[in-house]
């Protein structure tokens, strides 16, 4: 086989591999679909998170707009601080309200923000101040056991 | 007296393990000092890039395929028993792309190319190939071994790479295909669950040490055979056996400090 024709095959091989793993990043992975260097990051204190997570998602109106960077427990407040960075396309008013839901019954976290009203936009580095903690599955059976009981005792 | 030669024999066996160690680490660094040379005749790793990458493209894709579609399958059977289906794209492309994309093809790698560079170079040694080339001043670090760590260093994470993208059709094969998952939710949450640094470029990083690993084992046997007919055969079995085990010792190493926090 002379020289030619093993240089085009290993460069078949070259491009072949490369291909895949631009597609591996493209199409399997997250680098298509959302880009992290547009982005601006926001903060808000939650008194319980539940399952959520690093990188769960953020959702308006059921579209993804951001991403949770990281969750710490503030330890003067003794409440989660979440750290969000959201996508620049999306502006949102400075009340925003931001609320930890669940997909489906059993499914993933995520943190959902309903708009407010004020004129004024979320810069980055600003805090959300509206919050509702994740709704967690053991305290509901523990409301319900508790307000059965307090029924059959009347 | 059976005892004291018992202890003899195992100290013997340790001291020569650390021994061989010791020569691989200083052959590896020989190997790495010498490499210039190759890179400035590159036709050198083109030729060895194709013995060892593009020879292996059809054992990998084939493999790679099949693995695929087991995993599609299998994951879809139990996947079914808690009524999520739609997370076999997830299940079949985190799996491809952690750990059965790299693993497997490293070992793959091992036995398809790593045995014939350690029987091509131990039979060179044999026939006193190496040694002629040593009277004639060249070095056959540079000459022989260098070309071939680096085709493999290159080829390794090039052909985890295919072999997730195939698995990963595979999957979608049987899963969509074949069984009839829906397909946006097989797509969407695959993208949704798959991080780009967090699991693709970690399994680049670990088909690269594979590479490594896999290369330097395979041409210290190589080199290291004694030239003899039994030794060179001797040595082709020690580089798949050693190799595969260093694959999967140092996945597991591998898994456990990049994947812990995940």
């Amino acid at each position: 086989m002379g020289r030619t024709t093993l240089d085009l095959w290993v460069g078949m091989f070259v491009v072949a591999g490369i291909a895949a793993l631009v597609m591996l990043a493209m199409k399997v992975g997250n680098l298509g679909t959302y880009n992290v260097s547009e982005s601006y990051q926001v903060h808000a204190y939650f008194s319980n998170i539940g399952g959520l997570k690093p990188k769960a998602s953020i959702r308006s109106a059921g579209v993804l707009v951001g991403r949770v960077t990281s969750i710490s427990l503030d330890t003067e407040r003794y409440e989660a601080n979440v750290v969000m960075s959201l996508d620049k396309r999306y502006q949102f008013p400075k009340d925003t309200f931001a609320n930890i839901l669940t997909s489906g019954l059993l499914g993933e976290q995520y943190i959902g923000l309903m708009p407010g009203g004020e004129t004024e936009m979320l810069k980055n580095g600003d805090q959300l101040k509206q919050t509702q903690s994740a709704m967690v599955l053991e305290d509901l059976i523990g409301k319900f056991m508790y307000s059965k009981a307090s029924e059959t005792a009347k | 007296m059976a005892v004291v030669s018992t202890i003899r024999a195992i100290g013997n066996r340790v001291v020569s393990a650390v021994w061989r160690i010791g020569v691989a680490s200083r052959f590896f660094f020989l190997t790495l000092i010498y490499s210039g040379n190759s890179f400035r005749r590159f036709h050198l790793i083109i030729k060895e890039l194709f013995s060892t990458g593009v020879m292996s493209l059809i054992i990998i894709i084939v493999a790679g395929l099949f693995v695929g579609m087991v995993l599609g399958l299998q994951g879809y059977e139990t996947l079914k028993r808690y009524g999520s289906e739609s997370a076999l794209g997830v299940m079949v492309a985190l799996g491809l792309v952690r750990e059965l994309g790299p693993v497997m093809a490293a070992l793959l790698f091992a036995s398809r190319a790593g045995s014939a560079m350690t029987a091509e170079i131990g039979l060179m040694k044999a026939t006193e190939q190496i040694s002629a080339m040593e009277m004639m001043a060249v070095n056959p670090i540079a000459r022989i071994v260098a070309p071939r760590f680096w085709a493999g260093v290159i080829s390794m994470p090039l052909l985890a790479a295919l072999f997730s993208a195939v698995g990963i059709f595979g999957g979608y094969l049987v899963g969509v295909v074949q069984i009839g998952v829906d397909e946006g939710s097989f797509w969407s949450q695959m993208q949704a669950a798959v991080d780009f640094r967090e699991d693709i470029m970690n399994g680049v990083i670990k088909s690269l040490v594979f590479g490594i690993v896999v290369t330097v084992i395979a041409l210290f046997e190589g080199f290291d055979a004694p030239p003899t007919a039994e030794g060179v055969s001797g040595a082709t079995t020690r580089t798949v056996v050693t190799s595969s085990l260093a694959i999967l010792m140092l996945d597991f190493v591998m898994t456990a400090i990049m994947f812990r926090g995940a």
